[in-house]
């Protein structure tokens, strides 16, 4: 039988049906693919109709101004591709995620964030318009404040459920040179992190932190925090940042390969390797970025099992020790997380599902094991009494009825635009049969 | 550079038209869908350099090769550089074998029409003193073999065509760049499982690029196909029956 998975590397039945012509191909579809960095199964075709439609051949630019940065693609173009063509020509993509390995239509439909969020907002925030496939078969245009809102606003985050997207239209965002100047902190605590990471937040448009989630009582959450901006020609090299050439992780990895002990040995050092306190320099873009895209297929790390990651974002409302409760409930639990993201976002927009709101946003990957399902299950109920909510686009393992919890404020509107614009419910994904019952 | 280009528009073609035109290359693309070529002709205005033209020429249409030509010319000022084609149509075996009409296509425009064009691109780069004609043939005309015996019958046959056209006129300044690409990830290959050293497109253009700065006759594409390919051709025909490569 033919398997399908995510980044995550948890297989399921599945094909995946690629063409350059993706309006044509996407009349019977019932579900589209990007580049499959979605880490569990939002990019997965239901059961009951296992064929998904990729769109990365569909990756022609259609236009582009220079002088506004407004630019339409087809929706299988890659953030990486607009990064190497248009960087040099002075534009950088308005907001990232920490992989350029996704297509326009899946930023879209994951409505992406990134270490500007808090200044920026998330991908849809940029969009002004997409041309999409409804599950009737017409071709429409959907627009932020004009045509069909409605619909691009249940498509922002809306997981590719509510229509397939065929092109996008996007404004790019113009940069002062092709570096970044960053600066990166050594801090010593959870609590003192996400002091930092407002106090960043207020001087740069960039910031994000890798924290220990290990290290228990007074070091729990000791880490480094990054921030930077785009520097100005004055400090920045007079040579292009050419794009890196990568190293491919070759095989799987045992399974305990990332366990407690390198986990631990892995933070020690980074930690240790940051002696004085701040460190300011000119970074490569890709480097500050994309740390991980430099090692192609390094989920294999995770070995045969694979791996999910589980993201949430914690209102401001919950107050200041909100991120140190679900880091102590993750170390009583016994979970080891390689790379623990923590950020902080801005308000939320009108996408009807999109991930972020203002509160911080903490990123754990999580290596399957036999008790994975309970500790999401643990994270899933603290994060309800929190008042928070999960990223979909990393999710494989959550509960219908957690997921109705977290989103019982805006779930009835998305159900509404669903029944509007696809009556029969034609388009669905595993995910969408996982956590919204469709067949 | 000026160059004209049959079957930008998709796979590797797009590709490699993408590397002509970073690099400041003039472009005329050919091809058979108006609106398809519009697309194309304005995701290479992207990287800022020359604009590219483009004028409809279908490969299944052999009356349209010489006026496709002549525009082309035309827009370049009367001069091209190279002639490159990229365009084919693919099947698989099984496909091929139960369907006489779609085996006759295949057949007709990978050798019969493929040739033709190449006979009126031929004509018109000695006209103008010489030039590269670049074709892509397949790694499946090196050898009869199980999976690729039709669509293997009509790249071996353009192969010998190119091979041969490279011989006649090299000394007359007409270089011909035959392309080998092994199993590429593209629209052509999508849905078949790729086999280990299976090449993305971009590498393949790189590649291809470099042989027509130097003018190399053959160019296997990912590289790693030229030893694999050398060793299939020396294989017994013994052994040939009973691997299913």
């Amino acid at each position: 039988m033919e398997t399908i998975s995510g980044w995550g590397r948890i297989a399921a039945p599945g094909r995946q049906k690629l063409s350059h012509d993706l309006e044509g191909a996407s009349r019977d579809a019932v579900l589209c693919r990007g580049l499959g960095r979605s880490y569990g199964d939002s990019a997965i075709p239901p059961a009951s109709s296992p064929e998904v439609l990729g769109t990365v051949l569909a990756d022609r630019i259609l236009d582009f101004q220079p002088a506004s940065g407004h630019l339409s693609a087809e929706a299988g173009v890659s953030i990486e591709q607009l990064n190497r063509r248009l960087l040099p020509r002075g534009v950088f993509v308005p907001v990232t995620p920490g992989t350029q390995l996704v297509t326009l239509g899946g930023a879209v439909a994951a409505d992406v964030h990134g270490k500007n969020h808090h200044v920026s907002g998330s991908f849809g925030d940029h969009v002004s318009g997409l041309k999409m496939r409804l599950a009737d078969g017409r071709i429409v245009r959907a627009e932020p404040d004009g045509e069909n809102a409605d619909l691009f606003w249940a498509t922002v985050g809306g997981m590719g459920l509510t229509g397939h997207i065929l092109e996008v239209d996007l404004t790019m965002r113009r940069v002062p040179s092709p570096w970044i100047a960053a600066e990166t902190t050594r801090v010593d605590d959870i609590d003192a992190y996400i002091d930092a990471l407002k106090d960043a937040a207020e001087r740069f448009p960039y910031t994000v932190g890798w924290i220990d989630c290990l290290s228990k009582d007074k070091r729990l959450g000791r880490g480094t925090l990054m921030a930077g901006d785009w520097a100005e020609p004055a400090v920045a090299p007079a040579r292009y940042p050419h794009p890196r050439p990568r190293v491919t992780m070759p095989i799987e990895l045992p399974s305990w390969v990332l366990g407690r002990a390198s986990v631990r040995a892995f933070n020690f050092a980074n930690h240790w390797r940051h002696l004085p306190r701040t460190m300011r320099g000119i970074q490569h873009w890709e480097g500050f970025f994309y740390p991980l895209d430099m090692i192609r297929d390094w989920n294999r790390m995770y070995g045969k099992r694979g791996f999910t990651q589980y993201q949430c974002v914690l209102p401001d409302g919950a107050g200041r020790g909100a991120a140190r409760r679900l880091l102590e409930l993750l170390s009583s639990r016994g979970g080891a997380s390689f790379l623990c993201v923590i950020k902080d976002c801005g308000p939320e927009n009108r996408g009807l599902l999109s991930f972020p709101m203002k509160g911080i946003s903490i990123a754990l990957d999580i290596a399957i094991r036999d008790d994975t399902q309970a500790l999401i299950d643990a994270l899933n109920e603290q994060v309800i009494d929190e008042g928070g909510r999960i990223y979909l686009a990393k999710d494989q393992l959550t509960r219908r009825e957690h997921f109705e919890e977290m989103e019982r404020r805006r779930l009835p509107a998305f159900r509404e635009a669903r029944n509007k614009w696809d009556p029969r419910g034609r388009l669905r994904s595993a995910q969408s049969v996982r956590l919204l019952g469709d067949a | 550079m000026k160059v004209i280009f049959l079957g930008a528009t998709k796979g590797m073609g797009r590709a490699l038209a993408r590397l002509f035109a970073q690099r400041g290359d003039e472009l005329v693309l050919l091809g058979r869908s108006t609106s398809e070529l519009e697309k194309s002709v304005a995701d290479l205005a992207a990287d800022g350099t020359r604009p590219a033209g483009f004028a409809r020429c279908d490969l299944g249409s052999r009356e349209t090769f010489a006026p496709a030509l002549d525009e082309a010319l035309a827009l370049l000022g009367g001069h091209a550089d190279a002639v490159v084609v990229t365009a084919g149509l693919f099947a698989t075996q099984l496909e091929l074998e139960g369907d006489s009409e779609l085996c006759h296509d295949v057949l007709d425009v990978d050798f019969t029409a493929t040739v033709l064009f190449c006979e009126e691109a031929r004509k018109r780069l000695l006209a103008g003193g010489g030039g590269t004609l670049c074709v892509f043939s397949s790694v499946a005309g090196e050898r009869g073999r199980k999976p690729v015996v039709l669509y293997g019958a009509a790249k071996a046959g353009l192969t010998r065509y190119l091979e041969g056209l490279d011989h006649r006129y090299r000394a007359e300044g007409l270089k011909v760049v035959t392309v080998k690409p092994g199993f590429v990830r593209t629209g052509l290959t999508a849905g078949l499982k790729p086999p280990p050293f299976a090449g993305e497109p971009d590498d393949v253009a790189a590649r291809v690029l470099r042989a027509i700065d130097r003018g190399s006759p053959v160019v296997y594409a990912p590289a790693a196909w030229g030893p694999i390919m050398s060793v299939i051709r020396g294989l017994p025909r013994f052994v040939m029956r009973r691997i299913g490569f």
